[in-house]
């Protein structure tokens, strides 16, 4: 522990980078750029994340991580273990007891409160690029608010599927202003986004920062008459019963049984633990 | 060319006194250089509404220069270009960047002579012909479809194309896909640099008649770049004549045709006389 500066990185960067967070916050939506800096992780792990993590804790904070709405993941205990060692702070798997949570593709079914803070980790932070390879490009459309792009890739996705077929990391307005991806969460997550904690987004090998203040408009684009529609797999949650969370498909057996549970392990859990039962434990 | 002016200066003083608005487009002494050598010289002149200007000339002559510094592509080093918004001739240098993409994506079209240039590869043809719909906020995807088809069916391209991608079109059918994207908004103004070149002759025959029947139907302007004298013959009013980034002739296209003043228009009429 004496070996690290308080949760790894130095002081200045520290600043550096609350800075940059601070910005997002104040410019809701904005891409802030920030200069990353090397992690003892490879990049695909989440060290945009880990450094805004890092840059936000404080000795009394209790720290949650997941990934794919998993605690027990390889990603999220090796993280987890990492500030538990650099940082010595508290850790948890119950999305109601942490201040800090950092996540992967999800956002956590327990609503979240203003007192918690959650750290996405974003791998392609801008929302324009799978139309408009130039950066230049890209930025001078945020900057002018030309979004008419975002709709032609929906259009696309309609004339192709019959619907918008985009389900992960859908494009949301925010604030009425910038266009935001909220990394790669389920577009079932996005009504979570307008929330009263605050909300932060780590892209590290992109080098990027931006903010969702607590009560921030994120407005999933769409058209009139194909209205977002954050759809859900049809099933309760065969462990718990739960008809209000987001299901993960999981292979049961070798004869290709399968079942669909709860993907934030957390939840589930608490709602077993509450006499909640599905069909598969009934059974 | 000197009776091609008084006649432009009689049909100004008409609408003068008749109260109607002036020239949509007004060019004045537009310069442009590329360091030490000349891109294009002083060219000046007016484009009234519905009009066609053809601009014809050799390689290097400065027709692209010219037409990049009208629509906002370039910068001139001299001169203004005047464009009229609401009847105010207003000059396209001082509109803030966001004015003037607005401008280019609504009341202005550009139509390049390589339509990869023009076109998203990567979209289906109705995205294509819907972006500046979309770009100009229209929400309603039945609709944007719906006037996609329109205009695939007014540039000849049947309606199970929809779907398609460019990179799945002849060389024609891209060029009329990338007229469709382009007049979708319905612009006053469309700057075409060599529109049928790189097309066969038949293809060529076929796009012109297109283009010659929407710019009437429309009521549209244009400025027309091109070395195909059968080009301006068929869709100009009017002419200039470009040599060595200078404006040598200009006039009304049938005039500047049939009897240039110009030995280099002479040399350009006469060697197409004899191709
Ligand atoms: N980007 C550039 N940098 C330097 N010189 C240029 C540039 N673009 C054009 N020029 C020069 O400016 C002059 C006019 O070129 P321009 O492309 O306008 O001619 P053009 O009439 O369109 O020719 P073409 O019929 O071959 O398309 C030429 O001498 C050309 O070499
Ligand atoms: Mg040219």
């Amino acid at each position: 522990m004496s070996d690290y500066n308080f949760a790894y990185l130095d002081e200045p960067t520290k600043r550096m980078i609350r800075r940059a967070i601070l910005k997002g916050l104040a410019i809701p939506g904005y891409q802030v750029p920030f200069a990353s800096r090397e992690m003892p992780m490879p990049y695909g792990w989440g060290t945009g994340g880990v450094q805004v993590t890092a840059a936000t804790l404080t000795p009394s904070d209790t720290l949650k991580v997941i990934d794919q709405g998993a605690d027990d993941t390889t990603n999220a205990v090796s993280i987890r273990r990492f500030f538990q060692r650099v940082a010595g702070v508290a850790t948890t798997e119950r999305t109601a007891e942490a201040t800090v949570i950092q996540t992967r593709h999800r956002v956590p079914e327990t609503p979240l409160s203003a007192d918690q803070i959650l750290v996405y980790q974003v791998p392609i932070p801008e929302p324009l690029r799978f139309l408009e390879p130039s950066e230049v490009e890209t930025r001078k459309m945020h900057a002018l608010e030309e979004y008419g792009l975002m709709h032609v890739k929906l259009y696309e996705d309609i004339a192709r599927h019959g619907e918008i077929a985009t389900s992960y990391a859908y494009p949301v307005q925010v604030a009425g202003r910038y266009v935001m991806d909220p990394s790669p969460i389920p577009k079932f997550d996005n009504p979570k986004l307008e929330s009263p904690a605050i909300q932060l987004f780590g892209a590290g090998r992109e080098q990027r920062i931006y903010a969702l203040p607590p009560y921030t408009r994120a407005a999933s684009l769409d058209f009139e008459d194909h209205p977002f529609d954050p759809s859900r797999a049809d099933h309760p949650c065969a462990l718990c019963g739960a008809t209000d969370s987001y299901l993960d498909e999981v292979i049961v057996d070798d004869e290709g049984g399968r079942m669909f549970v709860c993907s934030d392990t957390d939840y589930c859990a608490g709602r077993r633990a509450a006499g909640h039962r599905g069909t598969e434990v009934a059974a | 060319m000197s009776d091609g002016k008084s006649l432009q200066g009689f049909s100004q003083g008409l609408c003068k006194g008749l109260g109607r608005p002036g020239p949509l487009l007004s060019v004045e002494g537009v310069t442009k250089r590329y360091g030490a050598r000349i891109g294009c010289a002083e060219v000046s002149f007016d484009l009234w509404p519905g009009e066609v200007m053809g601009i014809v000339g050799e390689s290097g002559s400065g027709k692209t220069t010219l037409l990049r510094c009208l629509s906002g592509h370039l910068s001139p080093d001299e001169g203004r270009v005047l464009y009229d918004i609401d009847g105010q001739p207003t000059d396209t240098l001082t509109l803030t960047e966001a004015e003037r993409r607005r401008l280019m994506r609504t009341d202005w079209a550009f139509v390049h002579q390589n339509p990869r240039d023009g076109l998203r590869m990567g979209v289906s043809a109705g995205g294509n012909v819907g972006e500046r719909l979309m770009g100009t906020g229209a929400r309603h995807y039945g609709r944007i479809r719906a006037a996609a088809l329109d205009w695939l069916d007014r540039v000849e391209i049947a309606a199970d194309r929809i779907d398609d991608r460019p990179s799945a079109f002849s060389g024609g059918m891209q060029q009329r896909l990338q007229i469709a994207r382009n007049l979708v908004t319905g612009p006053r103004l469309v700057f075409m640099d060599e529109p049928t070149g790189g097309l066969d002759v038949s293809v060529q025959a076929r796009l012109l008649d297109l283009l010659r029947g929407l710019v009437r139907e429309m009521g549209l302007s244009a400025v027309i770049v091109t070395h195909d004298l059968a080009v301006v013959r068929l869709l100009a009013d009017r002419l200039m004549v470009m040599q060595g980034g200078h404006v040598v002739e200009q006039g009304l296209t049938d005039q500047v045709l049939d009897d240039p003043q110009h030995a280099y228009t002479q040399l350009l009429v006469s060697s197409v006389l004899q191709a």
